[in-house]
C-alpha cells in the first residue's frame, strides 16, 4: 500500500507521542509529582535531562506524563464525539423530515456558540477540571460529524447505484453500512485527524487559564502557565511543553492535511511503499 | 404468454415551485412473460417517474402495479423485499449507478448479498467462491478477469454498463427494467450492448423493458413498443407496425425524426 510522504511522517511523529502516552509515566526517570525545593530549577543534568521546574520537579517525566493526559484524553474525546455525532448524522440524513429538522435545529443552536466559550463557561457552573472541559468540548464539537455525515448521506441518496442497492433489496442498514459510511469515511477521517490536533490546542489553552488539569497534574497547558513567571530565568519551563504543543499538533494536521490531498480514488498518488 | 407484470392507472404528480406537474398520467400497460417491450418518449416524458414507481422507489398517487399477480404498491415490506429479487434495473448513467469506492466484483455481487439464499441457474450444480461467482457473471457479460478488481472510473462507459447489466441479471430475474442504458455510449458500444442484452434475453427468459429515446435501439431489440408523451402512453403497436399509417401524429413524428 503506498502512503504518501506526507502523511507518513505525520503518522510517525503522532506514533512517537501515542506511545509515550502509554508507555511515558513508566519510561519516566523521576517522579513527576515529587517536590524537591532544594532541586529547584535546576540545569539539565543526568539526572534530570531536561532540568527541573520551580518546584524541584524533573521537567522531562512531567512532560512525559502528561503526553498520556494531553493527547490520550483528546484522541479520546474526539473518538466519543465521532461515535455520537455520526449515528446523528446518519439519521438525520436518511430519514429527513422532521426528525432531520429537529436534529439539524439542535445542532444550529449550539453550534453557534464557540467552544472555546462553552468550555469557560461549563468550566465556570461545573467548577474547572479536565472532565467538565472534555464535556463542553463533546458537546459542541458532534456537530461537525453529524454535519459532514448529513451532507454526504443527502448527496449519495438519490445517486442510482443508492437506488440499484434499494432495488436489489438492501436494506436502509444495508446500504448505510455498504455505500454511504464508505463514502464518508474520507471526510470523517480528515476531520478526525484534525479535531485531534485543535482539540489538544483547545485543551492545552484552556489548562493554562488554569480551567482544565488542575496541579499538580502534568499537562502541557498547565505547565506552560507554571512556567510562566520564570520565563526569563528558565525558558526551559515553557519551551519544552509548548514544543511538544507544536510537534503534536503539527503531525496533526500534517495527517489531515495529507489526507486531504489524497484521499481520493481517483487521484494518482506519490509516496513510498509501506 | 402469461403476464409478467400489469401497470393499472397509473398517476404521479409533483408540486415543483408551487406548480402542479403530472409526470405520469394514467398510465396502463402489460408485459408478458419473455416479452421485451420498449418505451420510447422524448425527455421530460415521465419515462423516468414511470421507472421509479415501476421500481416500488415512489409510491403512485393512484393505480396500482402487479407483478405476476401480487401487488407492488399495495404490500408490505416483506413481501416487497421477496418481489424485488425478480425486478432489477439498469441505468442511465453508468457512473452514477456503482459505488466509486467499491470495486466492481464488490458491486456485482450486492443482489446476491442481499438473496444469499438465491442460486441462479449460471451457478447450479457447482460450488463457487465469491469472488468466483463475480467473475462467472463478469464473464457473462463479456469482462474478464483482470477487470475484477478495477475501480468504476477504471472501466470506460461500455465497461461500467456491462458490470451494471451483470448486477441486474444476477437473481435471475423475471423482469428487468432497462432505463436508457444505451444512451450515454458511442454507436459501436451501443450495438454491442444492445446485442448483450438481446442474447441474455434469450438465455435467462426474462422480460425486458427497454426505455429509450432511439426508436432504432428499440426496432431492434423490442417487439412491442409503447410511445409515452406528457406523462401519458399516447401510442402502442408492434415494432413492425411502426410504420403503418394509423399511428399516432407523435408517433409520426419521433418516426420522421429518427429517420
Amino acid at each position: 500500500m503506498k502512503i504518501p510522504l506526507f502523511i507518513f511522517m505525520g503518522m510517525v511523529l503522532y506514533g512517537f507521542f501515542l506511545i509515550l502516552a502509554f508507555t511515558g509515566s513508566w519510561l519516566a526517570p523521576n517522579d513527576p509529582l515529587l517536590i524537591q525545593m532544594s532541586e529547584r530549577l535546576q540545569p539539565p543534568s543526568f539526572t534530570y535531562p531536561l532540568g527541573t521546574d520551580h518546584l524541584g520537579r524533573c521537567i522531562l517525566s512531567r512532560i512525559m506524563a502528561g503526553t498520556h493526559t494531553t493527547l490520550g484524553l483528546s484522541t479520546a474525546v474526539i473518538v466519543a464525539v465521532a461515535v455520537i455525532g455520526v449515528p446523528i448524522g446518519f439519521l438525520s440524513g436518511y430519514k429527513g423530515g422532521r426528525i432531520d429538522a429537529w436534529l439539524m435545529r439542535v445542532a444550529d443552536g449550539a453550534g453557534a456558540l464557540p467552544e472555546f466559550l462553552v468550555a469557560v463557561a461549563v468550566a465556570g457552573f461545573l467548577g474547572p477540571g479536565l472532565w467538565n472541559v472534555l464535556l463542553a468540548i463533546a458537546c459542541v464539537k458532534w456537530i461537525a460529524y453529524a454535519r459532514i455525515v448529513r451532507g454526504v448521506v443527502q448527496t449519495e441518496r438519490e445517486k442510482e447505484y443508492v437506488l440499484a442497492s434499494i432495488v436489489s433489496g438492501s436494506s436502509g442498514w444495508t446500504i448505510i453500512r455498504r455505500h454511504l459510511l464508505r463514502q464518508a469515511a474520507s471526510p470523517l477521517a480528515i476531520l478526525v485527524a484534525g479535531d485531534i490536533g485543535r482539540t489538544i490546542l483547545l485543551l492545552s489553552a484552556l489548562s493554562y487559564l488554569g480551567l482544565g488539569a488542575q496541579p499538580p497534574a502534568p499537562e502541557w497547558g498547565a505547565m506552560l502557565n507554571d512556567g510562566r513567571p520564570y520565563f526569563q530565568a528558565a525558558p526551559a519551563l515553557m519551551l519544552y511543553p509548548g514544543l511538544c504543543i507544536l510537534l503534536v499538533v503539527l503531525a496533526c494536521n500534517m495527517v489531515s492535511d495529507g489526507l486531504r490531498d489524497t484521499l481520493d480514488v481517483r487521484s494518482k498518488q506519490r509516496g513510498i511503499e509501506i | 404468454m402469461s403476464e409478467c407484470m400489469q401497470v393499472r392507472h397509473l398517476s404521479k404528480h409533483y408540486a415543483r415551485g408551487g406548480k402542479h406537474v403530472i409526470a405520469v398520467d394514467h398510465v396502463s400497460f402489460t408485459i408478458r412473460q419473455g416479452e421485451c417491450v420498449g418505451l420510447v418518449g422524448e425527455s421530460g416524458s415521465g419515462k423516468s417517474t414511470l421507472v421509479r414507481l415501476l421500481l416500488a422507489l415512489e409510491h403512485p398517487d393512484q393505480g396500482e402495479i402487479l407483478f405476476q399477480d401480487m401487488s407492488l404498491t399495495r404490500t408490505n415490506r416483506r413481501v416487497l423485499r421477496q418481489l424485488r429479487q425478480h425486478i432489477q434495473v439498469v441505468f442511465q448513467d453508468s457512473t452514477a449507478s456503482l459505488n466509486d469506492r467499491l470495486p466492481v466484483w464488490r458491486s456485482v455481487l450486492e443482489p446476491l448479498d442481499n438473496y444469499a439464499h438465491v442460486i441462479p441457474v449460471f451457478f447450479r450444480g457447482v460450488v463457487l467462491s465469491r469472488r468466483e461467482q463475480a467473475e462467472r457473471l463478469l464473464n457473462i457479460v463479456g469482462l474478464a478477469r483482470e477487470h475484477m478488481d478495477r475501480y468504476p472510473h477504471e472501466l470506460s462507459g461500455g465497461q461500467r454498463q456491462r458490470v451494471c447489466i451483470a448486477r441486474g441479471i444476477s437473481l435471475c430475474p423475471q423482469l428487468l427494467i432497462c432505463d436508457e442504458p444505451t444512451s450515454s455510449l458511442d454507436v459501436t458500444t451501443q450495438s454491442q450492448i444492445l446485442r448483450l442484452l438481446q442474447s441474455l434475453r434469450r438465455q435467462l427468459n426474462m422480460s425486458v423493458l427497454f426505455i429509450s429515446h432511439d426508436l432504432a435501439a428499440v426496432a431492434q431489440l423490442c417487439h412491442r413498443m409503447l410511445v409515452m408523451q406528457q406523462g401519458r402512453i399516447v401510442d402502442a403497436c408492434k415494432v413492425d407496425e411502426l410504420w403503418l399509417a394509423e399511428r399516432h401524429p407523435y408517433t409520426k413524428v419521433l418516426v420522421s425524426a429518427a429517420r
